[in-house]
């Protein structure tokens, strides 16, 4: 019972039950499930679907954070990433067509991939400061996007490209298996090979671990190369599912939110270890919570306050103080033990097991 | 060694932006210069734009770059501050700290203006406000130009009251911007006209002008009071309206029969739909202000008495009227 409650992920999962929960009581509509021509709706389903692109980010953002960096340019990436992808499809004239459609896609995640090499490149071979590194593309990105779509907003109707984001495969969103295939693959990259091993290595003593034979270069190089890829693909989410390029409105604040994600998830920004599992549980804190908003019926203007209030109270309740505190409130006839964290060795056992 | 290198680099690339700062600086100069010669002709215009988060401001942009063009005798300092209000009165500042002849601003939101528009007044500098007003004190700016947004409002719910006011009606509302003028005055507007009908708004919340925040209230809407809970939308602007019309059609609803829209703008895409029959009644909200925002920046220079409040002629459509109309529009 007393490892349940240490656990690292207890309290967001806590925080992610009471939202559903809270959500569940007040409209009993949350909970319900319909099937429709054989497709499943509800809200819980539209949470799922609408989290992906946040969830893309999210696990490209982790990674990032392992190494001890930070990458800003993920909503401007999205934005270049859709402007390519609507641009290539709008002159192609015919916006139906499947191959048009996987071009288009396969040439924004290209575009999106190059980009995350000229971050890696500045933070991993020049040496900048990650925050400085990717403010440039985050601050100039979405002037590319701008120049690539004309200063417009560019709209198709193409049925394979609204697919991606709103088109149901088997009885599940295809933008639900989209995000589980990420979680999937960064999870099995990250825990069954070394490379995770070797990511944490890096971002808890970038000396230490190059000294031991660590080729650090590569690792940060790669975390910048997978968050530019996988922030292109949650810009082709967002295109998708308003079959529009918004250069301006595409990913606005999402590396903020991305990165709140990550920290609800309980992986520290000073870099290290790592949760996905965490991450995965952040996003649908964070999404459940923008649900709430809508749900709830809180007015506009006051929505950023109960927003804020929810987030400060989840970040709260895991800081590992007031963690202490309650558990040494729950068993003051230990007052020491109770208050120290299980073993590091234990803790990443547990992870690769996982 | 290493790292001796790359700090050159680091200041060489310093170096190398300072002296391209240095000569796009000079080049102003001598451009002002030149004006100055040319007895000033020419009029140099500083405009803040918001940003371009819709049809309806691309418009708008390419309209006032029209009107201000070189052949007009114009040159025109543009900025768009992609929605953020405090780039927006940094770029007035600069516009100030540049000298030029002339703003003309699309306020983000109504407030906070009374600093700047001081600044601007004391260095002589006259302010146009084009589209959106701003709550400061009218003493400051020379002239507004835009549109009746509480009048668009208005004639938006005058149709719907005439069209559903007899029955049970359930509407929902996509607001604009949370602050912005034309989301106040379209809900204004729209609530008056609506009064002491059986239209009902259950709820209403910010979609932010855009299709993808139009879309994920609307799918909120919809899973909070069902497809049947719901028979008329009221949207703000044409995106998100469209963004609802999407939310609609993912629910397995028709748009436009099952749950009727109204919306303002008339931009392209938003004709098409009402084309289409996916939204029902349309305001326009004319965004080619650019030649009366001119004429109006020639005459506060040139010290003529100007019109202080200007509006634009606002047409509105049903499905019908935009048939006609769609294949002449500009925007």
């Amino acid at each position: 019972m007393r490892s349940i409650w240490r656990h690292r992920l207890f309290w967001p999962v806590v925080a992610l039950l009471t939202l559903i929960a809270v959500n569940s009581i007040a409209r009993p509509n949350f909970i319900k499930f319909r099937v429709r021509d054989g497709e499943l709706f509800g809200a819980i389903i539209t949470i799922l679907r609408d989290s992906a692109p946040l969830m893309l980010v999210a696990l490209g953002m982790t990674i990032v954070i392992a190494t001890r960096g930070i990458d800003l340019s993920v909503g401007a990436i999205m934005a270049v990433s859709g402007a390519v992808a609507l641009t290539i499809i709008d002159n192609s004239g015919d916006a139906g067509n499947l191959g048009v459609v996987l071009i288009a896609v396969v040439a924004a995640l290209l575009v999106s991939l190059v980009l995350g090499v000229w971050n890696g490149f500045l933070v991993s071979v020049l040496g900048i400061q990650p925050i400085i590194a990717t403010l440039v593309l985050m601050l100039a990105g979405r002037g590319v996007a701008l120049l690539i779509t004309g200063g417009f907003i560019t709209t198709v109707n193409s049925e394979p490209f609204s697919f991606i984001a709103t088109g149901y495969l088997f009885v599940l969103p295809f933008a639900f298996f989209i995000s589980v295939a990420a979680i999937t693959v960064i999870g099995l990259v990250e825990r069954r090979t070394a490379l995770g091993v070797l990511t944490e290595a890096v971002g808890i003593n970038p000396e230490a671990s190059r000294l031991a034979g660590v080729r650090s270069r590569g690792i940060i190089w790669g975390a910048y190369i997978v968050s530019g890829t996988l922030a292109g693909l949650a810009g082709i989410l967002y295109a998708s599912n308003i079959r529009a390029a918004d250069a301006n409105a595409a990913g606005v604040f999402i590396e903020l939110y991305a990165i709140l994600a990550v920290v609800l998830g309980g992986t520290s920004l000073n870099g290290g270890k790592f949760s996905i599992a965490g991450t995965v549980i952040g996003v649908l804190i964070i999404q459940t919570l923008d649900s709430t908003i809508l749900f709830l019926g809180v007015p506009s203007a006051q929505s950023p306050v109960f927003f804020a209030i929810v987030v400060v109270v989840v970040v709260v309740v895991q800081s590992p103080r007031i963690r202490n505190a309650i558990g040494r409130m729950s068993r003051s006839r230990q007052p020491k033990a109770a208050a120290v964290e299980p073993p590091v060795e234990d803790k990443q056992k547990a992870e690769v097991t996982r | 060694m290493k790292k001796r290198f790359l700090s050159t680099i680091a200041i060489a690339g310093a170096a190398a932006m300072a002296l391209t700062a240095c000569s796009s600086d000079s080049d102003a100069g001598s451009s002002d210069a030149a004006d100055g010669g040319g007895g000033g002709d020419v009029i140099t215009v500083g405009f803040a734009q918001t940003g371009s988060e819709s049809g309806w401001r691309s418009a708008n942009t390419e309209s006032m770059k029209t009107a201000f063009s070189s052949e007009n005798g114009f040159e025109l300092v543009f900025n768009a501050a992609d929605n953020d209000t405090a780039a927006q009165i940094a770029a007035v500042r600069s516009f100030i700290n540049q000298g030029v002849d002339a703003i003309v601003i699309a306020p983000i939101v109504e407030d906070g203006w009374d600093d700047v528009l001081q600044e601007a007044s004391d260095a002589g500098i006259p302010v146009i406000l084009e589209d959106r007003t701003v709550s400061a004190s009218e003493d400051l700016y020379a002239a507004w130009i835009g549109l009746d947004f509480e009048q668009e409002g208005v004639t938006a719910g005058e149709w719907a009251a005439a069209e559903f006011g007899d029955t049970e009606t359930n509407m929902v509302v996509l607001e604009g911007t949370t602050g912005s003028a034309p989301a106040n005055d379209r809900a204004t507007g729209f609530d008056s006209a609506i009064e002491g009908t059986m239209i009902t708004k259950i709820d209403s919340q910010t979609g932010d002008f855009t299709r993808d925040g139009g879309k994920s209230v609307m799918e909120g809407f919809i899973q909070n009071y069902g497809v049947d809970g719901i028979d008329l939308v009221y949207a703000h602007n044409d995106d998100m309206a469209l963004g609802a019309i999407e939310a609609i059609e993912a629910a397995g609803a028709v748009p436009g029969e099952d749950i009727k829209i109204i919306s303002i703008d008339a931009v392209h895409d938003g004709m098409q739909a009402l084309v289409d029959g996916k939204i029902n009644y349309i305001v326009e909200c004319n965004p080619l202000l650019g030649d009366l925002v001119a004429a109006a920046v020639t005459g506060v220079v040139n010290g003529e008495d100007v019109e202080a409040v200007q509006y634009v002629e606002d047409l509105a459509f049903d499905q019908a009227a935009a048939e006609e109309a769609l294949p002449d529009r500009k925007y």
